[in-house]
């Protein structure tokens, strides 16, 4: 039995050491109370949000705590989270998200003057929150595999058979419902199902779970063509090199349905106990500064407020033509989501 | 674990008391019975949100043309993968343990480590280099190459305290080699391996990282889809709870095969060095399968990660927060796999030494927690959080950790559970006859017994705990990265050159536990060392 000794007195040891671990890792992380400290909860780019706080933390004093995950999955944990929710401001890449939040009475009132800086069409409807940068559905093809000339110039030829096999698409994306909830307010419900069921047959095995795989799909040659929002391509050029892209980008003809802008917003939740430092974030998310910070970030997403305008290589978002469906209009997406089961994609 | 036929009785001797006897362990059964009540709240969670969707709108979910889709896919690919995983988890234990293997120390090393390359690294890597690695012989492929160490560890560790004796009883009455591994060798580690395959289905049922980027649909990646597009938490759940039934299923039927076997095994005199089978002209071919499976499943993703940082070039390696990333990631997978160790002995000695029907249902149902998604458990204990603790403790480390420890607990117990039905009960009643009290004579004597399998299980929780992501992001405290939320970041960016470094401080970072693991086997003559 001897050798069992020392053994077992490590093993003591070792659980003395775990108990003042646990003890260590439980105080060490009380919340700060102090009010110039505030939390967001970010599902937008991680390093251009990044930017954005650390301006506003040398501009202002306030210290800002980042936590990023998927906007879906912070709107989820927020609803969980209740009045208890540590969050202080909600920063998501889509309007859906915010909307859904709203709907749940989870949303402050934006400062009037913040919102005055934006174009009211890309705010909350009811002011709860403030829109901060946009992006346009485009098509993503790849030259060598489908010509320009040969690119359908409404998203309602992508359900034209002879596109089969030829089409990607990420049902499952918060970008793309926006585009099946404009085809279905352009041409009614069971006109869209009908265009989804199409579009299905077409893509086939090419249905991706994210716009990031279509992009790089299309451009590795693997599929000819898909429905992405501009800034993955521009994102995925500034990763691999302009000389390593074997695609571009092609718009909808003006105001087709399918030339969807998104808008990516801010709010207050009403749990906050900061306030006033929190609307100070939003103010400046749609500062001169802030819309200057996303138009030279990696992002490469369209400022929208205090007329900034892109300093990227795009087509300027003042000479788009995009759809006139309204924030309202795409809601929370619900009646998408619907259309989408119906047709078998979800 | 043995079965009932082949086990003589050349130990259980005198010291054996039948459980009948014994007073009831009130202390383990209070113990067992709060680990199984802590791993079954996230379930409660479930029951409460599916309620609250309203039957019909579950009903709908659950009886739409997708999910026929979706259990053929799910049952599919989980039989096809558990299968393959315990045969290629056995066969490389068998080689690691039981055969002069040539560099066995380094094959122990780097069979382990692709279990905790995380998911998502090694599907980008393989959908990177081939688009035949997609839906389902993809996930197939990949699933096997990520899963087949669950089996491996308890195996290997079973077979390092399985009784010698036996392989050579079998081989001098004239049983060939074959048979003599089939019959005698397998048999011996079949606890180990139906546990180990428990642990791959459960995981299966609950993977979606390697899923969503393989473009294979399961119940699981359907669940995410509708958190993603519905934000509908409910609905989920409602989801979440066919995993939960088929994971019972999954369950029942390892206890069926499981069979009535016995687990305890021989005294103390048979635990002697084993002479280890000499391989001669097999040795080769042996070597160069194992070459293969590690090449396949450590060397592509780390080539692909090595390949986007050059393409990243060096600007991307961001030396602070990497270190302070893996610092943080070793500490809560740390603290976690300890913490899950501990309260799986409990749950183990239950279940093996009190082998009552209450025992081991308390033990089943521990299991269960696997096979729900890290994102569903983290929303559970957010929800609990807030009900009932005001929100205090709410995204500390302490939070993490013991949701990490809930997350993978039935990864500890199959290791600690093999181990504690290998160490011979009458030795530590020995040592309370002569006068030892219970906790010093499981101190000395049974703890040395069951360390193999304590590191063993130590070891797969802090790999596990290392890559998981679904749920660190929602309750590591904010502004802290790990290893695999930084990797998250940049990867959803498509910034990969940023994001490779991170998979390769993982994959580092793996080998530290997968070493000692090894090196602890190795230092072990046999499983000899604590007996009189």
């Amino acid at each position: 039995m001897t050798a069992a000794h020392p053994r077992s007195s490590a093993a003591r040891r070792g659980a003395l050491g775990v108990v003042l671990t646990a003890t260590w890792l439980l105080a060490g992380c009380g919340g700060s109370g102090s009010s110039q400290s505030i939390t967001l909860y970010n599902g937008q780019h991680v390093q251009t949000t990044q930017s954005l706080v650390s301006a506003f933390e040398r501009a202002t004093g306030i210290t800002v705590n980042v936590r990023s995950d998927d906007e879906d999955t912070l709107a989820d944990q927020i609803v969980t989270e209740g009045s208890h929710s540590p969050a202080d401001v909600v920063f998501t890449e889509n309007s859906p998200a915010l909307e859904y939040l709203q709907s749940k009475d989870l949303l402050a009132a934006v400062d009037p003057t913040t919102l005055a800086g934006t174009p009211s069409r890309y705010d909350s409807p009811q002011g709860d929150w403030v829109g901060v940068s946009a992006r346009v559905s485009v098509l993503v093809y790849n030259p060598a595999l489908i010509a320009a000339s040969g690119l359908p110039t409404s998203v309602l030829q992508l359900a034209d058979p002879r596109y089969r096999g030829e089409l990607a698409i990420a049902p499952g994306e918060t970008d793309f419902q926006p585009i099946v909830t404009s085809v279905e307010r352009a041409d009614g419900t069971s006109a869209a199902l009908t265009w989804l069921q199409g579009i299905s047959s077409n893509a086939g095995s090419h249905v991706y779970p994210d716009n990031e795989t279509i992009t790089d799909e299309v451009n590795r040659g693997e599929v000819a063509f898909g429905v992405v929002n501009q800034y993955y391509w521009y994102r995925l050029r500034a990763e691999i090199g302009a000389s390593a892209m074997h695609s571009e980008i092609a718009y909808f003809a003006p105001e087709d349905p399918g030339y969807v802008v998104d808008v990516s917003g801010a709010a207050v939740l009403r749990s906050s106990t900061h306030q006033a430092a929190a609307q100070r974030f939003l103010a400046f998310l749609a500062s001169a500064q802030g819309q200057e910070i996303i138009a030279h970030s990696t992002s490469f997403e369209y400022p929208i407020a205090s007329a900034v305008t892109s300093a990227q290589p795009e087509t300027p978002f003042s000479s788009l033509q995009p759809n006139p469906i309204t924030i309202a209009e795409l809601g929370d997406g619900s009646a998408a989501i619907s259309l989408l089961q119906q047709a078998g994609l979800l | 674990m043995t079965a009932t036929g082949i086990i003589a009785a050349p130990g259980a001797g005198p010291a054996m008391v039948p459980a009948r006897r014994r007073p009831r362990p009130w202390l383990l059964l209070g113990g067992g019975g709060a680990v199984a009540a802590v791993l079954l709240a996230p379930l409660a969670f479930l029951l409460v949100e599916a309620a609250g969707s309203g039957v019909g709108t579950v009903a709908h979910l659950v009886w739409r043309p997708l999910t026929a889709t979706l259990l053929w896919n799910t049952v599919s690919l989980t039989a096809v993968v558990t299968a393959l995983c315990a045969v290629i988890g056995t066969l490389t234990a068998w080689c690691v343990e039981c055969t002069d293997l040539r560099a066995r120390r380094l094959w122990a090393v780097l069979l382990v480590i692709p279990f905790a390359i995380p998911d998502f690294v090694v599907s980008f890597g393989w959908a990177s280099i081939s688009t035949w690695v997609q839906g389902f012989q993809g996930a197939v492929l990949v699933m096997t190459l990520a899963l087949y160490p669950l089996v491996h560890l308890p195996v290997a560790a079973s077979l390092r305290s399985a009784d010698p004796g036996l392989e050579e009883a079998a081989r001098s009455l004239g049983l060939g080699r074959a048979r003599t591994f089939l019959r005698v060798t397998v048999a011996q580690a079949r606890g180990a391996i139906l546990g180990g395959c428990i642990l791959v289905a459960l995981v299966i049922l609950a993977e979606y990282g390697a899923f969503e980027i393989l473009g294979y649909q399961t119940f699981t990646t359907e669940i995410f889809t509708e958190f993603q597009v519905s934000f509908n938490v409910s609905t989920a759940c409602a989801l979440s709870l066919v995993l939960v039934l088929l994971s019972c299923v999954i369950l029942g039927g390892e206890a069926a095969a499981r069979g009535g076997g016995r687990a305890e095994r021989g005294g103390a005199q048979a635990q002697r060095p084993a002479r280890r089978h000499r391989l001669g002209r097999a040795a080769p071919p042996l070597q160069l399968g194992l070459g293969i499976l590690v090449g396949l499943a450590l060397g592509v993703p780390v080539a692909s990660s090595l390949y986007w940082m050059a393409e990243g070039g060096a600007a991307s390696i961001g030396g602070v927060s990497i270190l302070d990333a893996g610092w943080h990631t070793a500490l809560y997978s740390g603290v976690a796999a300890a913490l899950a160790t501990l309260l799986a002995l409990p749950v183990a000695l239950l279940a093996v030494r009190h082998a009552g029907r209450g025992g081991r249902l308390l033990e089943r149902s521990t299991y269960l927690v696997l096979a729900m998604p890290g994102l569903v458990i983290a929303l559970a204990i957010s929800y609990f959080a807030e009900r009932y603790a005001g929100g205090y403790g709410y995204q500390t480390a302490g939070l993490l950790v013991a949701a990490y420890a809930i997350l993978f607990f039935p990864l500890a117990l199959v290791g600690v559970r093999a181990s504690v039905a290998h160490a011979p009960r009458g030795l530590e009643e020995a040592a309370r006859s002569l006068g030892r009290r219970p906790l010093e004579a499981f101190l000395r004597v049974t703890l040395p017994l069951i360390g193999p399998g304590l590191t063993a299980s130590f070891c797969l929780v802090f790999l596990a705990c290392a890559t998981e992501l679904t749920a660190t992001l929602v309750l590591v405290p904010t502004g802290v990265q790990t290893l695999a939320t930084q990797f998250w970041a940049y990867q959803q960016n498509l910034s990969y050159g940023q994001a490779a470094p991170f998979a390769l401080v993982i994959i580092a970072i793996a080998a530290g536990p997968s070493y000692v693991l090894a090196r602890y086997f190795d230092r072990l003559p046999g499983r000899a060392a604590a007996a009189p």
